[in-house]
């Protein structure tokens, strides 16, 4: 398992191909890549700064994994979180999870993305024309972890 | 007589993002009174410091609080030397 926070960018193809690497009983890869919009609420957004609470941070995105892994039979799972500020079309987030099968890799993925979006601490402000402005919490983003408890 | 120092809890106290910006600091170390045992005790007592204070923390404001980098519920004790942090709902991914 791995979880890496960095204000550099990332590369799918690397990334798997790491954790494939040595493992042919491998016979599913399952990922996510969260991207910056270029529209938010009606505004353009120009930019997107990122903060995160540095150790806590850490050590949240492993408790996720780690309860990813004791809910599906998974081989491996990496999850990676930019931080700085980023403009639209950057990556912010990959998820991979690679298993024996789809179902579980799948599932898995899904369960991190939601997990991740409602306990890691992070905090988006897009800078926008109107302005600077936190982004808000989604009710949506909570009924999506919800769906897993 | 020296004063009694067994009597305070001193906390480090960190705040992020909106709240970091509503208090206008990210850190602070705080000394408060026995009395605050937990984390609903010590919310309330930043809440009496007034202003962005009362504000920010008013009930029922959605806040996260963390102990030593782990989430908290109100009833979490805290003890002196404990790192707590308040944060708004998380925005990540």
């Amino acid at each position: 398992m791995s979880v890496r926070v960095q204000t550099g960018d990332f590369d799918i193809g690397v990334e798997i191909a790491a954790m494939r690497r040595g493992n042919p009983k491998i016979g599913a890869v399952a990922s996510f890549i969260g991207v910056v919009r270029d529209l938010n609420e009606g505004d353009r957004v120009a930019a997107m700064t990122l903060e995160h609470y540095p150790g806590m941070t850490e050590k949240a995105l492993e408790k996720i994994v780690t309860e990813a892994r004791s809910r599906w039979s998974i081989y491996d799972a990496l999850v990676i979180h930019r931080v700085g500020t980023l403009k639209p079309g950057d990556q912010i987030v990959l998820v991979v999870v690679t298993g024996a099968h789809r179902g579980e890799a799948f599932d898995a993925c899904e369960f991190l993305m939601d997990y991740l979006k409602t306990r890691a601490p992070f905090w988006k402000k897009e800078t926008t024309s109107e302005g600077s402005r936190w982004v808000e919490a989604r009710e949506s983003d909570d009924a999506a972890a919800d769906r897993w408890s | 007589m020296k004063p009694d120092d067994s009597r305070i809890t001193t906390i480090e106290v960190l705040y992020f993002a909106r709240l970091r910006e509503a208090f206008g600091c990210d850190s602070e170390q705080v000394a408060v009174p026995e009395s605050v045992k937990d984390v609903a005790g010590l919310t309330a007592w930043l809440r009496q410091r007034g202003a962005a204070w009362a504000h920010e923390l008013a009930p029922g404001k959605p806040v996260l609080i963390a102990v030593n980098e782990d989430m908290a519920g109100a009833d979490t004790p805290i003890r002196s030397g404990d790192t707590v942090a308040f944060m708004p709902p998380v925005t990540g991914g």
